[in-house]
Formats: C-alpha cells, structure tokens, sequence
C-alpha cells in the first residue's frame, strides 16, 4: 500500500494554501521558461490549468509516490488535453518523479518530454495523449481495473473545453454514467479559448456543468483559481458514491499574465526572450523592466 | 508441417468467429487478466460466450468504437489484456486514430479482434465489410496482424495472440471455413504453413483464400502445373525466409487474399520478395472497389475470389 502523498500542511491542519499559491507561481514560470527556451508549444493552455494541477499534486488529493510512479494502487491523472504537457511536466518534477533539470529538454529530439505527452518513454505520464478526446475513455478503462482488482484507485482526467467538442469524450461520459464509475473524475479546464477562436465563437455548447448533469454525472463548478475551491472541490467528489463526478473549473487561458491573458490568439505561441523577462516580474509582483 | 499430395475436399467447418467464441470462453478460466470489450455486437461476435461465463470482466460499452478502444487501452495500461471485438469495418475504420494513439503508440496490450472481415459476410453489403482492414493494421507500428484460415487455427491464434506480449489484430470472417488444418494445431506467430509442395510457382494465401488455393493446386495438378501451397496466417511479422525459399524454389509467386489491391498480404510481401530474392508476382485480391450484397458464394465468384479465379492467375503467372 503505498501511502497517501504527504501534503504541506498549515498550521491548523489543512494544505498550506500559502505554499501552493506560489509553487503554482513557480511553476508558471516553468512553463513560461521551458517552452520559450523551446521556441514553441503552449503556455496560454497550460497557465490555466496548472493551479488545479498544484492542488491535485501537491494539495494531497493524488495518491502518488514519486518514487513508485507506476504502483499499482496509486491514484491515475491523465492529461487528456495533451498540449498543456509542459503544465504535466512542471508538476511532475515538482512531485520529484521527474528531475528538475529534464524541463530544459522540452522538445529537443532524444528527450522524453515531447511535445505531447509520451507513456512509453516518461515515468508518471499516465495516457499518451495529444489527439483531442481520447483520455476520458482511457481513463474508464483504469477505472474498471481498478474495481475487478479491488483497488481503491481514483482516475483523474483532465480535458480542455475545445476538447469537449470531440464525440468521442461523450461516448465515455454516457458509459460512465452507466456504469456507475464513481472512481473517476472529469476536470474540465474550461478557459474559454480555443485554437482559432473563444469557444463561444466556434462552437458554443455552453452552459457544460448542466449538460453533465443531464449525463448523470455528479458537478462541481468552480473557479479554476481559487486555490481553496479547488481543494474543496476535489474532497467533494471523492464522496461521491455510485456515480462518476466532473469538476468544471472557470479558468483564464494565460492566467497569472496579463498580455496573455489579453489575447486568445497566444494558443501554441510560446513567449519571447524579452516577453519572458516581463511575464516573470509581472508574476513575481516586481516592477515592469523597461 | 507435412505437404499433403491428397485432394483438398472441402469440409466445412466452423467459421473462425465461432471458433474465436469458444476459445476465449476457455482462455478466460486460466488467463484471469483476459477482459471483453464490446461494442453492442457480442452476439455477432461472439464475445457473449464469455461474457456468459465471465459477467463482471465483460464490458458492452454500447455503439460507440472510439470509446471502446480507448477503455481497452485504458484496461491494458492497469495490467488486464483487453480482447476489444466488433465488426472488423466498424472497428479499424471508425476507431482507427483511438487505435493508433491510444493502443499503437504507447504499445499496449490490446487484442483488437475484427469479425465479419471481408466480402464473404455477404447480403448486408459493403458497409459492413472490411476490406482494407490489413493496410489499416499493417499501418500501425508494434501490430501484429494474424489472419487465421480456419477453425483450427482460428483456436491456436486465440491462445497465441493472447500469449503474446503486446497489440495483436486478428481477423475473422462471418460464414463457416472449409476446415485445412487439423484440430489442436498450433500457430506460431510469423511462420508460415506449407500445406502443398510443388515446384512451378507458389500460391501464398491467408484466411477463406486458403482453402481457394489447395483446390487451385489440385486443379492445376491436372493441368501439369506443381503449385507450393503457402498458408500466412501471420501477416505481420511476415514469414520472408519461406518467401525467400519459394521465390528460389518456384519463380512465381501468387498472393491470394480478400482484400483490397493495395497494402494488404500482397503488398507485403512483393516488398519482402522484391528486397530479399526477386521473382515474377502475381495476385488475386478484390482490386480497388467496393463489392455489394449477394449471397456470400455469388460475391466471391462475382468479385474474382474462387479456386477458378486462382487456377487462371496461376496460368497466367507461369507463362510469363
């Protein structure tokens, strides 16, 4: 049995909210940081889901050991929308599953962390992913493993909501309903923006949280920023029982920098050298260089 | 391994999908990591013979392929072996990038079994057949593609498709198969089965064509033609060292097979010959169209898929 990932604690008890609002911080610059040393990939997509990333690794929930990322009874996390990898890379290597180091590798040829997220060759990467709307489906499949084992495993699966466009997320939303898979969570990364347009502009299936209501599916709807709605969010649906549970989380594309944030057109751009440089002292609260 | 010089009479025995049905249903009570994967059509293909006696590692996921493949991906990456089943057309064709990404990328170990393959299914027609199934298999790198030729082997496939670590797609096709291998044979996986030997040409044959052959060998016996008879129930890995021995042996070589001209048994292996001991090729396959319904014998006479077809691409081949 391998024990629950130990998470930092405040002094009353809970996850220090503190210490993950700005590891969150850190690793945006991560993000920022590898994908512009790769001159591509997408930062804007990954800025608004690594907050939920940091609560689910570092906040507690994710019973995973770094040191035995492919332990039977740990909790599974797939990225399904698989162009937030360096969001997935940065967390990895903040849990220590991966070095610190390897996220200067992003993209260059004979490195494990590709563009897209690769199982075979990276260690905590759960799905191979990278083709819209496959995870959730892979996902139901650990999850039925999981109950013929006996395991008490969770099956976290985060999509992007362009990716909820793809039918095939609703095939495996329909069968988990049916099949009454409460150890799998659906985290939607709803920021809004997609590659060509805002969502709303390209295919506006709004409102989602009552959509998956009408699947049957237990929703929690929250801000994908705030640190202590996530966690809450999270101890919810693990309470969950006999149906499978979704958190739809309002985030920003780019969060946390504001000429990011600004522009949706940012999709798969990585920053500039001297973008980069205002971006860290925006999110480190220092003046702007001039 | 024997090459038999007594006339192929054709006994009909199960179809391979019949023979798949029964030798799941066994493997299940020793392999407790087997689990189906359904698709609403277990009774078609039938997987329900194990869902029967294996309720709780039987998933009917509905009408919806994409999903179903990426269940059984998801099932293969938590340590189960899959055997996701449906028609071969609705499968390869509709979940097609779920195979490529969820199972061929990471090299999982899914069983991808396609039933109803071929024009020989019959009266539903062309939406219902898979006739391109062996390029679209071939097509993803880490497959192994088998293509069993009748009941017996369709067993030995079973038990080695599910023995062998990593993706398999096996093909199986809907009316029953003149029986050509004797019952407990088995197959290893990238061999081929010499059932004739003859030193004019070599028909090499997979699946229904099999048998099409064997009767083609007696047929161009009276002819005064000596045909080597191949069985390639593995398509992938191929079998090049029996290629290399017939190409040297006989100096023609006919690929028969239900399926379409391009990237199927044919193709491959005009690479593997071209590359390792060139020889004069010849084929009998559907060409590059689409059949229609009928009854299953009218489709294959029709379309150019019996013994006859076979004997007179083999006359033509060694004239040449």
């Amino acid at each position: 049995m391998v024990t629950r990932a130990s998470a930092p604690h405040a002094s009353d008890g809970g996850p220090d909210l503190e210490l993950l609002s700005s590891t969150a911080r850190r690793l945006r610059e991560d993000i920022i940081a590898m994908t512009t040393r790769a001159a591509s990939g997408h930062p804007s997509s990954s800025m608004s889901a690594i907050d939920i990333m940091v609560a689910l690794y570092k906040g507690g929930i994710l019973n995973l050991n770094p040191s035995h990322p492919s332990a039977p009874d740990r909790d599974r996390f797939i990225l399904s929308k698989g162009h937030a990898a360096p969001a997935l890379y940065a967390v990895l290597a903040e849990h220590g599953v991966i070095s610190h180091e390897s996220l200067d590798t992003l993209r260059v040829i004979g490195s494990p962390l590709e563009g897209h997220p690769n199982m075979r060759r990276l260690a905590g990467v759960e799905a191979s992913t990278g083709s819209l709307g496959q995870g959730l489906s892979i996902g139901l499949g650990h999850a039925f493993a999981g109950r013929l084992d006996g395991h008490g495993y969770r099956t976290y699966v985060m999509c992007g909501d362009g990716e909820m466009q793809e039918g095939q997320v609703w095939e495996a939303i329909m069968a988990a309903a049916h099949f009454n898979a409460d150890n799998l969570t659906l985290i939607v990364d709803h920021n809004g923006a997609q590659q060509s347009n805002l969502l709303p502009r390209v295919i506006d299936y709004r409102p989602l949280a009552a959509k998956l209501r009408a699947f049957e599916w237990h929703v929690e709807e929250i801000d994908g920023h705030d640190m202590p709605a996530i966690l809450r969010a999270f101890d919810s649906v693990r309470a969950v029982k006999g149906r499978p549970q979704a958190i739809v989380a309002h985030t920003v594309k780019g969060k946390g920098v504001s000429f990011v944030e600004a522009d949706w057109a940012y999709h798969g751009k990585p920053l500039t050298a001297s973008e980069q440089v205002r971006a860290f002292a925006e999110l480190r609260g220092e003046p702007a260089p001039h | 391994m024997s090459a038999s010089t007594t006339p192929f009479v054709v006994s009909p025995g199960a179809a391979t999908r019949d023979a798949f049905g029964i030798a799941l249903r066994d493997l299940g009570h020793s392999e407790p990591r087997i689990v189906v994967v359904d698709g609403d059509v277990a009774n078609s293909t039938r997987t329900e013979w194990f869902g029967q006696v294996f309720p709780d590692r039987f998933f009917n996921v509905g009408i919806a392929e994409s999903n179903m493949v990426g269940v059984a991906a998801g099932l293969a990456a938590s340590g189960k072996i899959p055997v996701v089943s449906s028609f071969a057309a609705f499968l390869l064709c509709n979940a097609y990038d779920q195979l490529r990404m969820s199972v061929a990328f990471p090299h999982l170990n899914v069983k991808v079994v396609g039933t109803h393959a071929g024009i020989s299914i019959g009266e539903d027609g062309p939406s219902q057949m898979a006739i391109e199934d062996f390029a679209l298999a071939c097509s993803l790198p880490g497959f192994t593609v088998i293509v069993p030729s009748d009941e017996a082997h369709t067993h030995a496939a079973v038990r080695a498709m599910i023995a062998h670590e990593g993706p398999v797609y096996l093909r199986l096709g809907r009316p029953k198969a003149p029986r050509i291998h004797e019952a407990g044979s088995s197959l290893e996986i990238g061999k081929a089965y010499q059932l004739r030997d003859g030193s004019d040409l070599t028909i090499v044959a997979c699946g229904l064509m099999t048998a099409a052959a064997l009767e083609a060998h007696d047929a161009l016996a009276a002819k005064g033609i000596h045909a080597r008879v191949l069985d390639f129930p593995t398509i992938r890995p191929l079998d090049v060292d029996a290629l290399v021995r017939a190409s040297r042996d006989t100096g023609h070589i006919l690929v028969a097979e239900e399926h379409l001209a391009h990237g199927g048994l044919g193709s491959v292996v005009a690479m593997a010959v071209g590359s390792h001991h060139p020889c004069k090729l010849g084929y009998v396959n559907l060409g590059n169209r689409f059949a229609e319904s009928g009854t299953p014998e009218a489709l294959m006479e029709t379309y150019g898929l019996t013994a006859p077809h076979v004997v007179e691409a083999a006359v033509k081949l060694v004239a040449k």
